[in-house]
């Protein structure tokens, strides 16, 4: 079955240098004249078939922003982010979206939760389920198709979420923090399933994160913003071996890398810091 | 030994299931011995309140000879005509409130003061217009009943998590999906909450207003008898009301938990 979904995928081995995703001189503001937050500052990237790419930053650089136009939520925005030569301005049927806050439908089990992309493209019943069950399988979740969330920890939810995504075959894998609300443990042993999917799809992913460890464990390439307005600081091509396990976690490279990217992190993450505190006396002041 | 510590951990008595109820069981005995027998050695007033061993007696009588059974048969027809109604009109048009603003901020503050007005005053009008008879009550218990579910049907879809909206977005889902797939399931708790009110507040609406304007079924059992200065026989009847009222909301509850599995 896992060699099925590959097969399927168009585009994925025709041409491996050319990338799917172009993210060319993209912007973004919020607000009127005056007020205008620059959210995301003239970004350029790209991703090619197969890549594991992360974007990190500080929290309120941009992330969710950058997130959000590629998944075609934000229709208007400076630049092009392009798939096969197509600006996105909606969302698009070749990317798949995990969003950082807790998406799963709490009156829905576990398997009709995976299943619903299928099911709103008339699949039939056994056909969804067979697949569903293939991708609970994928995320370990195995045992659990007639759970509803309600009786799921954060992890697990999260991994249905993820279920949920990939049953569409998404050419693109695009994840807003998915793993944000979750303890560093599971976070890591996840950061593994992660891994493993990847491999087993050949998955393009695009993740944000604002987690320097996880990146690193993931990623071949690093996307480094600055905190606001969101520009990018540097690309960072991370060449651990794969395949990868958490175990990467402990190398030498694996801390040179965190290292490296974290020199560049640090200015960006106490500027942030520094404006939080400052607007936090502010308000203070203001009573 | 290990017997004894295994008895030390059992969960304590007041933690059961059943402690409450018993509890409660035994308040209401205990209220009931209290003004037996304070009626009785004439500190309370007989011809006012009635001894509660005769109000106990009243029940075998007030089934038997007074139709309690039929009349139980016609009130719960008004609140289940008057509750569906309800439901049938008061969803779609939470519905409408939620999808037109324009419609909602004409109407919600209005549908807000149905709730709180007392519609009740105004049954010499319903009887004109629906004559006097079971018609009447159903229109009345209806009004007091709509509001809360239109009210509950609109908080319910307003309230629905944008991060779920967004995955239908995502998935480019057609308004008519987003709605049956996303936004109505989001909403049925709060829908459920809203039919539990407007029910409480039809059932209410039909024993009161039976009972006000001396027409049908329990309530205006309760007023004969109170007419007819049969005290036992009134606080009899008032009792088996409560106890229908309470197995009403019991079975409605059980029928919300089975409607909606593991929430
Ligand atoms: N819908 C919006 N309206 C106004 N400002 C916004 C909106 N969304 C995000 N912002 C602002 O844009 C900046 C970047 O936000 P976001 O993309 O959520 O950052 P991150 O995900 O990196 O924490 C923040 O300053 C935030 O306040
Ligand atoms: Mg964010």
């Amino acid at each position: 079955m896992g060699s099925v979904q590959t097969a399927t995928r168009p585009g994925v081995s025709l041409d491996a240098d050319k990338p799917v995703l172009i993210i060319d001189d993209v912007y973004k503001t919020f607000g009127d004249a005056e007020e205008a937050v620059t959210a995301v500052d003239h970004v350029s990237f790209d991703v090619k078939p197969g890549e594991f790419v992360a974007v990190i930053g500080p929290s309120g650089c941009g992330k969710s922003t950058l997130f959000n136009i590629i998944g075609g939520m934000l229709g208007e925005y400076g630049g092009d982010v392009r798939i096969d030569g197509e600006r996105i301005a909606g969302p698009h049927p070749a990317v798949g979206m995990v969003f950082q806050e807790e998406s799963t439908f709490p009156w829905r089990s576990v398997i009709d939760n995976v299943a619903f992309p299928l099911e709103l493209r008339g699949v039939a019943k056994s056909e969804r389920y067979d697949r569903a069950r293939h991708f609970i399988g994928m995320v370990g979740l195995d045992g659990f198709e007639k759970r509803y969330p309600s009786q799921l920890s954060g992890g697990m939810k999260q991994r249905v979420s993820i279920a949920r995504t990939l049953v569409s075959n998404p050419r693109i894998l695009l994840m807003d923090e998915p793993f944000a609300a979750l303890d560093e443990q599971t976070r890591l042993l996840l950061g593994d399933k992660i891994t493993q999917i990847q491999q087993e799809l050949k998955q393009t992913t695009l993740l944000i994160t604002h987690n320097l460890t996880e990146a690193v464990q993931l990623s071949d390439r690093i996307v480094v913003m600055t905190y606001r307005p969101g520009k990018v600081k540097r690309i960072a091509d991370i060449d651990l071996a794969r395949p990868r396990t958490s175990d990467v976690v402990g190398s030498d490279a694996f801390g040179r890398h965190v290292a490296d990217i974290w020199n560049d992190l640090r200015e960006e993450a106490s500027r942030g810091m520094q404006e939080s505190e400052q607007v936090a006396r502010a308000d203070r002041r203001r009573g | 030994m290990r017997i004894v510590a295994v008895a030390d951990r059992r969960a304590p008595l007041t933690a059961t299931r059943w402690f409450p109820l018993t509890v409660g069981a035994l308040t209401i005995v205990a209220v009931g011995v209290i003004f037996e027998v304070l009626l009785r050695i004439g500190v309370l007033n007989r011809y006012i309140i009635p001894l509660p061993s005769e109000v106990l007696a009243a029940f075998e009588r007030i089934v038997a000879e007074e139709g309690v059974i039929e009349r139980t048969g016609t009130s719960a027809f008004e609140v289940l005509t008057a509750g569906f109604a309800c439901i049938a009109v008061g969803v779609p048009l939470g519905v409408l409130l939620y999808r037109f603003n324009i419609l909602r901020r004409a109407l919600e503050d209005w549908v807000a003061a149905l709730a709180a007005a007392p519609i009740v005053l105004a049954y010499p009008l319903f009887m004109v217009l629906f004559g006097r008879g079971s018609m009447t009550v159903i229109v009345i218990a209806f009004a007091y009943g709509l509001a809360p579910i239109v009210l509950k049907t609109v908080e319910g879809l307003s309230e629905t998590r944008s991060v779920l909206i967004n995955v239908g977005k995502s998935l480019n889902l057609s308004e008519a999906q987003m709605f049956w797939k996303i936004l109505f399931p989001s909403a049925i708790p709060s829908i459920f909450t809203g039919i539990r009110l407007g029910w409480t507040f039809c059932v209410i609406a039909v024993i009161g207003v039976e009972f006000l304007v001396n027409l049908g079924g329990l309530g205006q059992l309760i007023n004969d008898l109170a007419e007819r200065y049969d005290m036992p026989g009134t606080y009899a009847s008032i009792g088996f009301v409560i106890g229908i009222s309470m197995i009403f909301f019991i079975i409605l509850e059980w029928v919300e938990k089975w409607l909606q599995p593991a929430r």
